[in-house]
């Protein structure tokens, strides 16, 4: 098992034909992800990478059968697009768009009130479930099968934290990155629940940073309701106020959202933390081995 | 982005929300003429630079004639206002905006701001007008009310009324208050704001309801369709090295320490401030190349690092997925001979095509400490700058 997508899911690229879409779908493809379907707007009826291209969603799902959209539209037209996937009934949207007006995401979000379909990102680095399927950006090969679940805002500290656990042979059993934006369509807790009810997943690493405070609410819902062991790092403990560090989500306003804080209270709740963004996997491990789960974790 | 005080009133103005007459005055001639063609008994004399706490610095002076309004005019222009969001090195004024004098009889606040937790904008109001919301929220929470907007049908006249009764607004002047905050919404939403700040709304002897100042910032991700309000962008406000690095669209915002840093991803580019300080360092930037950096990307980023004279020494982390080691590297290379650097360098590459890249780095022959992991980079720069 694993959270979100498995090896039968089925994905159509928005923007299959854009230079991202393109080089993404030819990475996907080589990991062995399913990818039944693109579109683009005008160019129904081609082909790229024998994938073929329809003109709309809705198309693309009533002929593939595709249950999960990923999107590589340029910012100006992503919103537009998460909303014809929601339209088109898909299980889940993965938005890898970055530089989407915040005021688009308010309303998207409120068309997606009541709809089936679940959105991960904007801005986000897609999600992973090692050796059966990749559906985003991020790097395929430092990924090993296991039992390890990562959630996280951010993408290349998300690479690093899975490096150090492969390094470790810690396998992971899904990995999913929500972004860093702040209006996003899947928050910590969401994913947190789908790891407790996942059967292959027996621990789980949040990564998140300052802005917000989506890590304090996570952290008192860890508290209350998991009962698998969960350890976490929060970047950006160095951030001055007021400055905004890269992510648009991320900013230390009025003395809310540091990194302080959140670290103080996922400590309040039990929550390890690792020091150093270098010593995630070495914190997770020690909680694994207190735990008596660390051979379970182990790659065979 | 940020605009002046003056650029968000006229921004106002077109949207119905009442401000005081005024203009904007480069000279003390222009801010002299300015006044007298403004009614009032009493002219304000308001420096123009981008960042609050303008009024406790002296940055706002009452003239009484026009003799005054010069005094002050020259007084001001020129003159580095320190305040506390201005940072220690304070910021030179060279706008004024001279406007017409309010009978103030109640100040209050009333802000637009998105609430992450419900993904929806909301309009916040206080009594407390002219302190800043976050001590009033800090001292007085019960002071502060909210309203949370459905974008679908915008911010309706029941919900500002509502705001205006419980922020004790006079009750012949609600009507005028929630047209005021409608108007307001407005600007927000049509000119893709991020924060929409009036402190203090003011209610006047003749029965007004007034923007007194005007706080704008919009959305950065949204000025493609704004040129106009790209226009209204002052560049003199801003970091040059930051200016210099939109334009390879590279994320960069100066920090005080000595230790440049350049790296692939905002989550990693913090966590490598973090941990830099972990081991005793201080970094002097932030700086995020994205996901797609290319050599002359890589070369721009070197080069703003290095325009910085504080900066001993640079630190290199990058976790290439979709990112090439050995682009990078080549970028380095590059980068390194252009600019001929005399500082210690330090670089950590991870991930796709790592073996290439450290082979390119070592027969470079250049002068590249080579670090293991993100903590080996971060003692090893350390240490050398020190």
């Amino acid at each position: 098992m694993s959270v979100y997508v498995n090896k039968d899911t089925k994905v159509v690229v928005q923007g299959i034909t854009g230079s991202q879409g393109l080089f993404h779908t030819k990475q996907m493809l080589e990991y062995g992800t399913k990818v039944v379907a693109g579109t683009n707007p005008g160019k129904g009826g081609t082909e790229v990478e024998g994938v073929p291209v329809f003109n709309t969603v809705s198309e693309a799902v009533a002929k593939t059968g595709a249950n999960v959209s990923i999107i590589y539209v340029p910012p100006a037209f992503a919103a537009d697009a998460i909303v014809e996937a929601v339209d088109a009934e898909v299980d889940l949207v993965i938005c890898i768009t970055e530089g989407i007006p915040v005021l688009d995401m308010v309303k998207v979000k409120r068309y997606m009130e009541g709809k089936k379909t679940r959105l991960i990102g904007p801005n986000c680095p897609g999600v992973i479930t090692p050796e059966e399927t990749k559906i985003g950006i991020m790097p395929g090969y430092i990924h090993k099968k296991g039992h390890v679940g990562i959630v996280s805002r951010s993408g290349t500290l998300t690479y690093e934290a899975v490096h150090q656990l492969s390094e470790a042979n810690i396998g992971q059993s899904t990995a999913v990155g929500i972004g860093g934006d702040p209006v996003n369509g899947t928050n910590f807790i969401d994913v947190l629940k789908a790891f407790n009810e996942d059967d292959d997943t027996y621990a789980v690493i949040m990564i998140g940073e300052i802005g917000g405070n989506a890590e304090e609410e996570a952290a008192k819902w860890i508290h209350e309701n998991m009962d698998k062991p969960a350890i976490g790092f929060i970047g950006g403990q160095t951030a001055p106020p007021g400055k905004r560090m890269g992510h648009a989500g991320a900013i230390v306003s009025g003395g809310q959202g540091t990194a302080a804080a959140k670290i103080e209270t996922l400590n309040s709740y039990g929550i390890k933390v690792a020091d150093t963004p270098a010593v995630i996997g070495e914190t997770l491990i020690s909680v694994l081995k207190e735990k008596g789960i660390y051979e379970k974790c182990l790659v065979d | 982005m940020n605009i002046h005080e003056y650029q968000g009133k006229d921004l106002l103005r077109q949207y119905g929300v009442p401000v005081p007459n005024g203009k904007v005055a480069f000279t003390v001639d222009e801010a002299v003429k300015a006044a007298e063609s403004l009614d009032s008994k009493v002219k304000v004399v308001k420096a123009q630079i981008h960042a609050g706490g303008r009024g406790k610095a002296g940055g706002v002076k009452l003239a009484k004639s026009l003799d005054e309004v010069r005094t002050y005019a020259e007084e001001l222009l020129g003159k580095t206002l320190v305040t506390h969001q201005t940072g220690p090195e304070g910021k030179e004024v060279k706008r004024l905006l001279i406007e017409e004098g309010s009978d103030i009889k109640s100040e209050y606040y009333i802000g637009l701001v998105l609430d992450r937790d419900s993904s929806r904008i909301v309009m916040m109001g206080s009594e407390e007008g002219g302190t800043e919301i976050e001590e009033v929220a800090a001292k007085t929470p019960e002071k502060i009310f909210k309203e949370t907007i459905d974008p679908a049908i915008g911010l309706l006249p029941f919900q500002a009324k509502r705001l205006a009764f419980n922020i004790n607004i006079p009750t012949e002047l609600v009507n005028k208050a929630a047209k005021f905050m409608i108007g307001l919404y407005n600007v927000f939403i049509e000119k893709d704001c991020s924060i929409a700040e009036i402190n203090p709304l003011v209610t006047t002897g003749d029965g007004q309801v007034i923007a007194l100042d005007a706080k704008l910032n919009f959305d950065d991700n949204a000025l493609y369709r704004h040129p106009e309000i790209l226009e209204l962008r002052d560049l003199a406000e801003e970091d040059e090295k930051e200016i210099e690095a939109s334009k390879y669209d590279l994320n960069y915002t100066a920090l005080d320490g000595n230790i440049g840093m350049m790296v692939n991803g905002a989550g990693l580019a913090m966590a490598t401030m973090d941990i830099i300080k972990f081991y005793g360092g201080e970094p002097a930037n932030f700086l995020d190349v994205g996901g797609g950096a290319t050599a002359e990307k890589v070369t721009a980023a070197f080069k703003i690092i290095l325009s910085d004279p504080n900066v001993k020494g640079i630190v290199v982390n990058i976790f290439g997925g979709i990112m090439k080691c050995d682009d990078i590297a080549t970028g380095v290379i590059q980068a390194t001979k252009e600019v001929g650097l005399e500082i210690p360098l330090v670089v950590r590459l991870e991930g796709t095509n790592v073996e290439l890249g450290k082979k390119l780095l070592n027969e470079s022959g250049l002068n590249i400490t080579a670090a293991e992991s993100m903590a080996d980079a971060a003692q090893k720069i350390v240490s050398l700058v020190k």
